[in-house]
């Protein structure tokens, strides 16, 4: 089916050849699959909600099928994995999904085994919801954690935000859904969202002229700048590269090619709130979210003057956008002055 | 049994609260392993300092080029050795999912067992690429990882400029607004780009995603260099039953206020049931005895809110497919771009079909890698070339579908104009 990797030159004291990759590529999901999503392939009727946390499919050949989601921490250590195979296999069928917000789906085709599973989830601490018109679990990244370049921790951002949101993610209390995502720099691979917590470098990159000429590729580093601010230049007799600090944007897009340019700094790196991102057509054309609070303090362990702005930014849009209003959609219809006037942030 | 946990107080804070916690699980798994005490060790300087400590670096497989992500730590003491020793590599194995990211709980045992016996005990299920994130494991280890879960029936996803690692929506698996079957397009369209996969040779990454209708889950509008969205041609479907239903739940006002008053193009009315029209781009149902909705087709666009609330009472159409849109990125270089229509609209149910797109993804591929500057994605190569120029570059013909609004600058050239008419009139007249 694939082609195979074209073996290197055999060393001479050859050690043990290593193992040969099967070149298998994207499994097939059908073996991993509940058995009433194979049967009804394709052949759905429609979905309610009979209550937050479950959907309910039905057929068009009349079968039905329960989901239960609930939300989890996304890095998950193996005994939490176990925990949640355990909780699959005694009160579900063995078969889960997860959803691009990494929240788990246990699918069963018998109603009476929801209520059960929903017990021992919730007792198990994980909470039970994330469906419909609810605050659903924030799409991140990898953070101090194991990222190269973060200029915060996307995991213990999420992790205090959800704390403070997590009657929201259990309930269906929303105009609309409400997507987030948080991002550990500029390039956001925590992506569009509702609302977005993302780091805002607000000082030039510090360079160490002593590394530049033997860690970065130069005329590469040059070429990543969004605005022409980087040029070669001889530093205490040393190749290395200079910034014009009044063009520097402070992107950051220099510190992956060249970790001499350090954008990161522990007091200037701040974060920023952005709203209003919208992936769906439903009622408009997708939208890309905006920058709507900035200058906000980097603050481990709990990140407080973020969870204060997000709070502010979800109450107005609970308490005041229509059903089925999006975020994108309320403030499309009030306009940006009556949305920094409801949300009590400066609009700057 | 481990060493002695490092005090972490910082950390320690995030295990209280409601949410589920990933510092009581690093710490459950850092009583069994050096190693992860040591992560907890570094991850508690960061939350000090604010300060990242992880370097790249050079670490794969056998065979291929991407897919680990390699991490050194650069923590280290005045003399240049790792503070934290058991923890000085801490790299990741990106594994492909399938389809919709189903599992039984036999699969994520034996993923479980595995990282267990060769890594840290620690997986995320899913990266923002839509990869199984197998987090954290040492040089020594990776080779050893990687074969129990190649064997298991898994493979390595993209990392780097190389095509990447795809995600699909629940799709026809359990969702009524599935347009095709997206879990096949996924797994033909990238398992006919493994090479480009496993050994990263593109300008920059590629990424493919599938979302089975316009409320595009997949999030794939606005991040994927070729996102494919299900659609429909033909009119809207009606489940009177379910209309009837869904009106005495929910009353005149929610349905004016809810269906009537979003609908972009206001294509859907509400009419008294004497006053309903019929007609081949029509699509009625009664809601009672008195009142009918009535949608005329033509001037649906096709944006899902009617179907999403009144789900199974409407539902997308019969003739069904899918939208192909290229180019879309976030922010570097040049700032968001959206992606953009190339192909309006192509069945998606015969294997030809799947050919086709496959074919279709192999021509935009090849020429992002012949005509993309290095560290360009397609979106950024599409603007500094013109669309039009990237249209014959992959051979697909200009279509008025493409085109948002008329232009509004009269600066320019109507030489050939009536021939491009002619050929668009041409078109039209052989569909």
């Amino acid at each position: 089916m694939s082609e195979v990797a074209q073996a290197p030159q055999a060393a001479k004291a050859a050690p043990p050849t290593p193992r040969r990759a099967k070149e298998t590529g994207v499994p097939d999901n059908r073996q991993y699959m509940h058995p009433a999503l194979i049967r009804n392939y394709g052949n759905w009727k429609y979905h309610d909600r009979p209550r937050p946390g479950v959907l309910h499919h039905v057929s068009h050949s009349g079968e039905e099928v329960w989901s239960v989601r609930a939300g989890t921490q996304r890095q998950m250590d193996v005994y939490t994995i176990r925990k949640l195979c355990d909780l699959a296999d005694q009160y579900a069928e063995g078969h889960v999904r997860f959803t691009i917000r990494s929240n788990i789906e246990f699918m069963v085709a018998d109603e009476k085994k929801v209520a059960p599973l929903i017990q021992a989830l919730e007792s198990a601490g994980f909470p039970v919801g994330g469906t419909g018109n609810s605050v659903s679990m924030i799409a991140h990244t990898q953070g101090w954690l194991h990222c190269d370049i973060p200029g915060t921790d996307a995991s213990g951002v999420v992790k205090a935000l959800m704390d403070e949101l997590h009657e929201e993610f259990k309930r269906e209390e929303m105009p609309n859904r409400v997507h987030m995502s948080t991002s550990c720099c500029e390039i956001n691979c925590g992506g569009q969202a509702d609302i977005a917590i993302i780091v805002q470098h607000t000082k030039p990159p510090k360079i160490n002229h002593d590394l530049v000429a033997n860690v970065c590729e130069r005329p590469a580093v040059v070429a990543r700048c969004p605005v022409a601010a980087i040029r070669p230049a001889l530093v205490n007799g040393k190749p290395s590269l200079e910034v014009d600090e009044k063009k520097c944007v402070c992107c950051g897009a220099c510190y992956p090619p060249c970790p001499p340019m350090q954008i990161n700094d522990p007091e200037h790196s701040k974060l920023a709130i952005w709203v209003g991102g919208k992936n769906s057509n439903a009622r408009a054309k997708p939208t890309f979210m905006k920058m709507v609070a900035s200058g906000l303090p980097n603050n481990p362990p709990r990140w407080t003057e973020v969870s204060v702005v997000v709070k502010k930014i979800l109450h107005a849009y609970k308490a005041d956008a229509r059903p089925w209003e999006r975020m994108s959609d309320w403030i499309e219809r009030i306009g940006w002055p009556r949305f920094f006037e409801k949300t009590e942030l400066p609009f700057t | 049994m481990a060493k002695k946990m490092h005090d972490t107080p910082m950390l320690d804070q995030l295990e209280s609260g409601p949410w589920p916690s990933f510092v009581t699980g690093l710490k459950r798994v850092a009583q069994e392993k050096d190693y992860m005490a040591d992560v907890l060790g570094t991850l508690e300087t960061s939350y000090n300092t604010r300060k990242g400590y992880w370097k790249g670096g050079t670490v794969s497989v056998f065979g291929y080029g991407g897919g680990v992500i390699p991490r050194f730590t650069e923590l280290k003491d005045e003399n240049g050795k790792p503070k934290f020793p058991d923890a000085a590599e801490f790299h990741t194995l990106r594994v492909m999912p399938p389809p919709g990211m189903h599992y039984n709980t036999d699969v994520l045992r034996k993923m479980a067992d595995i990282w267990e016996r060769h890594g840290s005990g620690l997986i995320a299920f899913h990266g923002q690429s839509g990869d199984i994130m197998f987090q954290g494991v040492t040089s020594a280890n990776v080779q050893p990882a990687w074969d129990e879960i190649n064997e298991l029936g898994f493979d390595l996803g993209g990392a780097g400029p190389a095509v990447r690692t795809a995600m699909s929506c629940v799709g026809a698996a359990r969702c009524e607004q599935s347009c095709y079957d997206e879990a096949k397009a996924h797994r033909t369209v990238l398992n006919n780009f493994l090479d480009d996969i496993h050994r990263p040779a593109l300008p920059y990454k590629f990424k493919f995603k599938f979302s089975g209708c316009p409320n595009d889950c997949m999030n794939s509008v606005q991040r994927a260099d070729m996102a494919v969205i299900g659609t429909w041609r033909d009119n809207i479907r009606t489940d009177e039953a379910l209309a009837r239903k869904w009106f005495a739940k929910h009353g005149m006002h929610e349905l004016v206020r809810d269906v009537i008053a979003r609908c972009p193009t206001k294509t859907i009315q509400i009419k008294p049931v004497a006053d309903a029209q019929t007609g081949p781009t029509l699509s009625t149902v009664a809601l009672d005895d008195q009142n009918c909705l009535e949608i005329d087709n033509r001037d649906c666009v096709r944006c899902m809110h009617c179907v999403n609330v009144m789900t199974g009472a409407l539902a997308p159409g019969k003739d069904k497919g899918a939208t192909i849109l290229v180019g879309g990125k976030r922010t570097l270089k040049i700032g968001d771009l959206m992606g953009t229509v190339v192909v309006p609209f192509m069945k998606l149910e015969t294997e030809e079909d799947f050919e086709q797109l496959v074919d279709l993804g192999q021509r935009v591929v090849e020429f992002f890698a012949d005509n993309a500057l290095e560290h360009e994605r397609t979106g950024e190569m599409i603007e500094r070339i013109g669309l039009v120029n990237f249209l014959e570059g992959i051979g697909l013909e200009v279509d008025p579908n493409m085109v948002s609004a008329p232009r509004t600058n009269p600066y320019v050239r109507m030489d050939g104009w009536e021939d491009e008419v002619a050929k668009i009139n041409a078109r039209k007249s052989a569909a």
